[in-house]
């Protein structure tokens, strides 16, 4: 593929565009993006936390059996996909495939623990529009839900794109930035479940 | 269920200066319309323009974005400076609040989003890849896509002219004024989604840019090596990509408070209205060093070009743009030292604030002996410098004032205000970008502007400003504050009048702006710049033909000398001929961007008017269009050998013609 | 030539700019206070500081462009591009008149904080404002009247006012008599104003506020003595109707220029009332410190309860 222009750049990239470290470089930028996003998010977390306007406060309402069973599901499933980029990088399309597969399922099962988790607040009358506090917890982790949701989207797009086409660079390169958004999504959520879970219900 | 949401007829405003302007377009676009099609010039537009990943295209099209909205958001200023004028001594003038009050902010959306983000981003994408020699970005498709995003947002301002209404909030849209409560009519959701489809198309600008010059230099290019004005495009790139989600974070919290009775920034149930004023300067203030840094950039390259002289300081130049990037993020508070924060907050940010004068400072004396000992051809651009220059001088001055809180505590919002921030945004950012215009013009469409008329430009634009914001400052000092819809104060009339003639004296500036480029059209043939290399350039994107061969470099060229070009012709490297090339490997255009913007207008129309089922099918629509896209094969192809000589021989020809 | 044209022409905006100072009536540059009389002082004395530095640029810029422009056979030298000389004298001024600058700005910020009261021998006089949609709405607590658009004190008495909001934002400004602060709902800022001389003064808003905005114009009028403020208050408490929690309500509605009116009694707390309104969302309020509200409340005034939308047992007891 890569034919240089002049003999003397070998350490020179510029013929291909879209290149796998230009794409693995420009998708750290754009987490870095979502980074500041996330900050904001939790920022007026901060600031509104206390603004129970007389309803409920984290105290009352985190269920931390339920929670850390989510986050035991999303820890594990990061782990799971180390397994996949390990078998991607060996080039092994079954064990690819099948690490997919399971971190797909941990994956949803934490969606559907954080689905559960919103929908019995919102029937107990603790939905978002009932105080700021609320308004700001059920943005801040269901900002990070919405990723976690993308993120299965793209992990089925990703199985399908490597039953069909195997793995080609191209592809490994994708696993690559889909590896690196399933980590930065739980890094995130273990600093969700630090400052919002575990503060609030002490 | 209603399939139309709240979009009814009664949408269509009833307002004659409105319907007139309404009636124009209509007018205007059907014209366009009917000579495109008896031109047969639609299939052309598509594939060559619209769907062009190419970035110097993508980079007139910025700046034709940006020309028509200058246009758009300079009849709502001479609309405000006459309403002002008229409206003297009590009487109510021709625009009632619900009109002049959208103009406003219009007025500022336009002019900071729709006119001189474009305008920056478009100089960016045509200049910056060539001064580093490099064939595109890193990410072609994903610049016709922010382009396309852009393209987008303007759509829906533009929509909200002729459907429903506009913001009436100023262009901050402060809660609790810009929620539901205060503002229950659909002003404030174009406003929303206006912004926040073009600002995510601005992300992502910011990291292509960003991977482009880390990752796709010349050879023999290192990062301290590279032009000023790719480092300043750098810096605000730094600055996109660190400041942009914040505002993406502001106004989603705004929509969930609109749209899903949230409680951000309400007056009741514990929302705090402060927080979203925090959040948009921490993107507004950084906002504003995006604008005017790369104008600074422009300003270098034109100084030492037309100079005939290397850059003065060129390292001091990068630093002092990165300590002015750096400090942007911890001065916002200074946007409101009247909220009530202690004294030593105000102290801190207003200190701060003032620290930024000194970078700025440096950048004036590093002009300064950029000009000593130079031998100075006073072209157009350089015309732009000067007035740049002495304008600047003055806005920074102000700018200083009004970040000792004690001076703000006097000044804050009054129209010694208004004319600080157009003192910084015409005389240092528009300036730059007009003054860019005109020097790398003849490098984006191959010809040369009329120079006279370009000089009548800049002096009725530098006239006009002095005459229209000169006396904004003397108002300011004698207590009339910001967005009044009239006034009566018998005192203040004058300055008003004053004030209304320099934004007409402005108006015959632009006037002349527009005649230069339709006399330079049709007289295209005669004014050919043949050589590539009008001004004596120094950087490498003199060493192509104008306009650029599309591949940009034959060969990639090796970078060993800050004024790359330059060392090459006195090394009599420069125009070299070559026996062979290589093929070169070239992204294909693609119909993803647009489509994608589509539906982006689509969506945001939708939710503006509440049609769930159209803004849910879009939504779709534009996650299936990107996927799509994205794993697409045959997204590129190659330039043949014998193409590519052909095309730099006749070029090399042209120039040994001279 | 040019640099003879410049120079005519800097002194005559000198000049024009001296004028402009003295003539400016009404402005913040005409006070008649002390507050605003530190501010004028302020701005002038930061103003001349930082001409020093943007006058020679403005003149070298002119002075280089037209000294070394092609055709002057003036000395060239292409490749000169550094000067560590020059450069340490590039950054060295800039930053010394900026931490001359600096000093000045922090001891005039602490100075003018708009939270520190007037030192004065006179008794000051609180008026609690609230910024309605679209009028200004003046309490007395002290006196136990009310006023909108207009507000009245003692020319050399001190002024504490405590100012809030009960919709959008508004910015309250005198501006002869200086700084301006924002008014906030479920919020309380607070301002030190003094007038030195009697006279009647132009107050407005100074952030929009929306359709009604430009309207939202009140009258400050500093009488010469305390005895013609209490003329003043007399005819409020003779003319004046009740301000109770109803009529206050009806005020809220949203009205454009409304005219001045005047309330002989005030409900007690009303201003408290109108902060707790929202404020009382803002839940842990201990969490901010101990609220000055109700120290300084009025006696038997309880505080407002807020109705609970949706509270457990266990929240209760976690609120304690």
């Amino acid at each position: 593929m890569s034919t240089s222009a002049t003999a003397h750049h070998d350490a020179h990239h510029d013929e291909h565009h879209d290149t796998g470290r230009n794409t693995t470089l420009g998708f750290w930028i754009y987490l870095m993006t979502d980074c500041i996003l996330f900050s904001c998010f939790f920022a007026t977390y901060a600031v509104l936390f206390m603004n129970t306007a007389g309803g409920v406060s984290g105290k009352d309402i985190f269920d931390l059996n339920l929670i850390a069973g989510g986050t035991a599901a999303l820890l594990l499933s990061s782990i799971t996909f180390g397994f996949a980029m390990i078998s991607a990088y060996k080039k092994s399309k079954g064990g690819t495939l099948l690490w997919l597969a399971v971190t797909f399922v941990f994956g949803a099962a934490f969606i559907a623990i954080e689905l559960y988790e919103f929908n019995h607040l919102i029937h107990a009358g603790h939905g978002p529009s009932t105080s700021a506090f609320l308004t700001a917890f059920f943005s801040l982790v269901g900002l990070h839900g919405l990723h976690v949701t993308a993120g299965l989207l793209w992990i089925t797009i990703m199985f399908i794109d490597v039953a069909k086409r195997g793995l080609k660079d191209r592809t490994v390169t994708r696993l690559g930035c889909l590896s690196l958004f399933w980590h930065f999504l739980d890094v995130i959520w273990i600093c969700v479940f630090s400052f919002v879970y575990l503060m609030g219900a002490m | 269920m209603n399939l139309l949401g709240k979009l009814s007829w009664d949408a269509i405003p009833h307002d004659p200066i409105v319907l007139g302007t309404l009636a124009v377009v209509a007018v205007g676009g059907a014209a366009l319309f009917v000579f495109m099609t008896l031109a047969k010039k639609w299939g052309w537009l598509w594939r060559e323009w619209l769907t062009s990943v190419d970035h110097k295209r993508l980079g007139i099209m910025y700046i034709i974005l940006a020309l028509v909205m200058l246009v758009r958001g300079f009849a709502d200023a001479i609309m405000m400076r006459t309403q002002l004028a008229v409206a003297t001594n009590g009487s109510e003038g021709y625009l009632p609040p619900h009109h002049y009050d959208q103009i406003f902010t219009a007025h500022g959306v336009i002019m900071i989003i729709f006119m001189a983000m474009p305008f920056m981003i478009g100089l960016m994408n045509i200049i910056v890849p060539l001064q580093i020699g490099a064939r595109d970005v890193a990410f072609p498709f994903l610049n016709n896509l922010s382009f396309w995003l852009a393209v987008s947002g303007a759509l829906l301002v533009n929509i909200s002219l002729g459907l429903g209404e506009f913001a009436m909030t100023g262009w901050v849209a402060y809660p609790p004024l810009s929620g539901l409560e205060f503002s229950p009519g659909t002003g404030v959701d174009y406003y929303i989604w206006a912004l926040q489809i073009s600002g995510i198309g601005t992300t992502l600008t910011g990291v292509n840019f960003l991977i482009t010059v880390l990752k796709m230099r010349a050879p023999g290019m290192k990062l301290m090596d590279m032009p000023i004005f790719t480092w300043t495009c750098t810096w605000a790139n730094v600055l996109i990509v660190a400041s942009f989600p914040i505002l993406t974070a502001a106004l989603a919290m705004l929509t969930l408070d609109r749209y899903l009775d949230f409680h951000f920034f309400t007056n009741d149930l514990g929302g705090n209205s402060m927080m979203y004023i925090n959040l948009f300067w921490a993107w507004g203030h950084p906002e504003v060093y995006i604008l005017v840094l790369p104008a600074f950039g422009m300003f270098s390259e034109i100084v030492s070009t037309f100079s005939g002289k290397r850059l003065f300081g060129h390292k001091s130049m990068i630093y002092a743009s990165g300590v002015i990037s750096l400090l942007g993020f911890i001065v916002w508070l200074h946007h409101f030292f009247t909220m009530g924060s202690s004294a030593n907050v105000n102290a801190f940010f207003g200190i701060m604030t003032m620290i930024i004068a000194i970078p700025t400072g440096v950048k004036l004396f590093n002009w300064l002996f950029t000009m000593y000992k130079g031998r100075i051809r006073m072209e157009v651009p350089m015309y732009w410098v000067i007035g740049f220059m002495i304008t600047f001088s003055i806005g920074g001055m102000t700018g200083v004032l009004l970040a000792i809180p004690g001076a703000d505590y006097v000044l804050h919002n009054s129209l010694f205000l208004i004319a600080h921030f157009h003192n910084t945004i015409i005389g240092g950012a528009v300036f730059g970008y007009l003054a860019g215009f005109a020097f790398w013009f003849p490098k984006a469409m191959g010809f040369h502007l009329d120079p006279k008329l370009g000089k009548v430009s800049f002096w009725c634009w530098f006239i006009g400003f002095f005459l229209a914001f000169m006396p904004l400052y003397v108002l300011g000092f004698m207590g009339m504050t910001r967005r009044l819809n009239h006034t009566d104060n018998p005192d203040w009339n004058v300055w008003l009048y004053i004030a209304a003639l320099g934004a007409f004296v402005i108006a015959i500036g632009i006037g002349a702006f527009v005649l230069q480029l339709i006399l330079g059209f049709k007289n295209k043939d005669k004014n050919l710049d043949k050589t590539g290399d009008p001004w004596n350039g120094h950087t490498l994107e003199w060493s192509l033909a104008s306009p650029p061969q599309f591949y940009n470099f034959a060969k990639i060229p090796h970078v060993e000398d800050l004024d790359a070009f330059t060392d090459m012709k006195e090394k009599g490297t420069a125009y070299q001929r070559h026996a062979s090339y290589e093929p070169i490997h070239m992204p294909s255009n693609t119909n993803a961007g647009p489509i994608m913007g589509l539906l982006a207008t689509a969506m945001g129309f939708a939710l503006i008017w509440h049609i769930w089922w159209l803004a849910g099918a879009s939504f779709i629509g534009l996650i299936v269009a990107f996927i799509c896209r994205a794993y697409a094969s045959n997204t590129d192809y190659y330039v043949q050998p014998d193409e590519v000589a052909r095309i730099e021989n006749a070029h090399l020809d042209n120039v040994a013609k001279g | 030539m040019n640099l003879l044209l410049t120079r005519n022409l800097s002194k005559v905006a000198l000049a024009a700019l001296v004028v402009l100072l003295a003539g400016c009536q009404g402005g913040v540059l005409d006070p008649k206070g002390q507050i605003g009389v530190m501010e004028k002082e302020l701005i002038i004395t930061a103003t001349i500081l930082m001409l020093l530095v943007v006058v020679p640029v403005i003149l070298m810029t002119l002075y280089f462009a037209w000294k070394y422009r092609e055709g002057r056979g003036e000395a060239y030298e292409p490749k000169w591009s550094h000067s560590t000389k020059i450069e340490t004298v590039v950054w060295v001024i800039p930053i010394i008149i900026i931490a001359i600058l600096g000093v000045i700005t922090y001891k005039s910020t602490h100075a003018l904080n708009p939270y520190k009261p007037i030192e004065s021998d006179e008794e000051p006089i609180t008026v609690e404002v609230v910024s309605l949609n679209w009028k200004w709405l003046f309490i007395y607590p002290d006196l136990g009247i009310a006023t909108v658009n207009e507000l009245a004190f003692p020319a050399n008495v001190p002024v504490n006012f405590r100012i809030t909001s009960a919709g959008t934002m508004n910015s309250f400004f005198i501006p002869q008599l200086g700084s301006q602060i924002y008014s906030m709902a479920g919020m309380e800022t607070k301002l030190h104003l003094i007038a030195d001389e009697p006279g009647t003064f132009d107050g407005i808003s100074a952030n929009y506020s929306g359709h009604g905005f430009t309207g939202m114009k009140f009258e400050a009028i500093a009488t010469p003595t305390r005895e013609d403020f209490q003329e003043w208050v007399a005819g409020v408490k003779a003319n004046g109707e009740a301000l109770t929690t109803e009529r206050y309500e009806a005020l809220v509605e949203p009205t454009e220029y409304h005219p001045v009116e005047y309330f002989g009694t005030v409900k007690d707390g009303l201003f408290f009332d109108i902060i707790w309104e929202y404020m009382g969302d803002m839940g842990r309020i201990e969490f901010y410190g101990k609220p000055e509200y109700g120290a300084e409340l009025p006696e038997g005034v309880i505080l407002p309860q807020r109705e609970r939308t949706v509270i457990s047992h266990e929240s209760e007891e976690a609120s304690h």
